[in-house]
């Protein structure tokens, strides 16, 4: 809508949401290459961020075909971690019952280090996807159900009490009011799922498997081949980047109405 | 102190006294009747009496307000009256059916406006609609009519938060009427807007209960409000709650906001101030 010229142009540029991280990221390469040539510090240690660049470039095709089994194991557990955290947390926040049963052993489970367990998985169901699967659902189930405990919690007794008085069925009562006021905290405990999902399924590739960014870094750091361990790392950063940025945009357009998206909202109405 | 205690007594205009219980009053086919009922918490630490048993008759059409200090079991009143809580003993009769389950035959209004902040206005007055099960298209003109009525019109497609609290809280009255109950239960619902918006959406209800016939139970805890705006008002004791005593206004109807000057109006302000005035312990 602006036309790319003069002063205006450059700070409208410079004020663009996605230069400003990007900029930063410049600055800390730059620091990174500076820091190793000012301590000399030796390439087995840290490599330069030229050599992650030139495995980014030359080994980009095989990188992507492992990022793949990766992506898949991870978008598998963060979607399981959903299905299941989503009405957990309803059941918990229905019933005084359920949650004494429940919540403190869920909060108990989650003092077991999951990559201690990780590989009871690959005994129980070997090398293939499904460890992984289940090591990404496991890191991701938690927060997920934390955040829609909380926003199934905090709907005002008031308004279900309004609905109630209108002979809205349980049911009704809580399509209309409980759950669309659970979203926003739904959604921010999906965002942080989906990138601890990424860990877990990273986790369950460490332990056990043959394919995936986990088995790239795992055969890298065995063969002190550290210029592909930080490209490997480069690429899980962005596969966490990107993942969240789509359950983001979901957000977006499942709840523009509410205030953490009210500038966007002005904006298109 | 004396003279505070026994306000009927001292004051030669006490024809506007009723006494405690008016069960009598109503022909137990309309309006609002309760008959005996209380209402008992039970806590932790025993049982918590929050209303002891009421008896009093809202006749249909009327505009009934009840005062009384804070926790004094009106918000649980207003509940079981809505069928949203069982009374310990006694019975509640709304259009002469005894209340046991939500009958649906009230409208809400809350303190908060309570507005849904996913729907636009419309859509949140259409919400006892959809509670309801009713078919849309035949309530959506009514629901346009309303908001029409409450000076609205041209803010349906708009979200809650894109409104100030008076007109939030007026959107909220159309929602309370949208399903044409013959009740509409208030819960001090302009307690949260400033003095002068509050003064206004008084006239407003006034206008609004006399277009659309409604029977209005009214909470507040402003006596001024009270009087300005009630047909009769009950004052209610501290907790656990009583009937103090029922007063007729018998100031004249339309009222505008120079009722607040006649001296009818003043004294009867000065009456109900004294029961809270012998009750509490300042004094």
């Amino acid at each position: 809508m602006a036309e790319p010229k003069g002063p205006g142009a450059v700070s409208r540029a410079l004020n663009a949401a996605w230069v400003r991280p990007v900029l930063f990221l410049l600055f800390i390469v730059v620091a990174w290459d500076l820091t190793i040539r000012l301590f000399r510090i030796p390439p087995y240690q840290i490599p330069a961020p030229g050599d992650v660049l030139a495995v980014l470039w030359s080994d980009w095709p095989e990188l992507l075909r492992q990022a793949w089994p990766t992506t898949y194991a991870t978008i598998c557990g963060f979607l399981l971690s959903a299905l299941f955290g989503i009405p957990v947390a309803m059941l918990i926040a229905g019933s005084k019952t359920v949650e004494s049963y429940i919540y403190p052993l869920l909060v108990f489970s989650q003092s077991v280090p999951k990559i201690a367990i990780a590989p009871l998985f690959v005994v129980w169901f070997g090398f293939g996807i499904i460890p992984k699967v289940i090591s990404a659902f496991l890191l991701g189930f938690f927060p997920v159900v934390v955040s829609a405990v909380q926003g199934f919690k905090s709907v005002d007794p008031d308004m279900v009490d309004l609905a109630r008085a209108m002979q809205g069925s349980r049911f009704k009562v809580f399509c209309a009011v409980n759950l669309p006021h659970a979203m926003p905290a739904i959604f921010s405990g999906l965002k942080v799922s989906v990138t601890l999902a990424v860990v877990g399924a990273v986790v369950g590739e460490f332990v056990g498997s043959n394919s995936g960014i986990g088995y790239v870094l795992q055969r890298s750091i065995g063969t002190f081949d550290l210029p592909t361990m930080f490209a490997a790392l480069v690429i899980l950063a962005l596969l966490g980047v990107v993942l969240f940025w789509i359950v983001d945009r979901i957000e977006r357009f499942v709840i523009p109405w509410h205030v953490s998206q009210r500038d966007e909202f002005l904006f298109a109405a | 102190m004396n003279a505070a205690t026994s306000p009927a007594v001292t004051n030669p205009s006490a024809a506007h006294l009723r006494v405690v219980s008016d069960r009598a009053a109503g022909d137990g086919k309309s309006g609002i009747t309760l008959s005996g009922v209380s209402k008992t918490y039970r806590s932790r630490d025993g049982e918590v009496v929050s209303l002891k048993p009421l008896d009093f008759h809202i006749n249909a059409g009327e505009f009934f307000v009840v005062v009384g200090p804070s926790g004094c079991g009106k918000s649980t009143l207003l509940k079981m009256i809505s069928g949203l809580l069982a009374p310990s003993t006694g019975e509640v009769f709304v259009e002469g059916e005894a209340v046991t389950k939500p009958h649906g035959n009230v409208g809400i209004v809350f303190q908060n406006s309570l507005l849904l902040p996913w729907r636009n206005i419309l859509a949140n007055v259409m919400l006892p609609i959809d509670m309801k099960g009713l078919p849309r298209d035949k309530y959506l003109p009514r629901a346009k009519g309303l908001l029409k009525l409450v000076g609205l019109e041209g803010f349906e497609k708009k979200l809650p938060w894109q409104l100030s609290g008076g007109m939030q809280q007026r959107a909220s009255i159309c929602r309370a009427l949208v399903h044409d109950p013959k009740i509409m239960l208030m819960d001090e619902p302009f307690g949260a807007l400033d003095a002068m918006t509050r003064e206004r959406m008084n006239v407003e209800l006034m206008r609004i209960q006399r277009e659309t016939g409604k029977t209005v139970l009214l909470i507040t805890h402003s006596i001024p409000e009270a009087v300005f705006l009630a047909d009769r008002v009950l004052v209610m004791t501290e907790r656990p709650g009583s009937i103090a005593a029922i007063y007729d206004v018998p100031l004249p109807r339309p009222r505008s906001l120079d009722a607040m000057a006649d001296p009818v109006f003043t004294e009867l302000v000065q009456r109900i101030r004294k029961h809270f005035f012998t009750q509490s312990t300042l004094d």
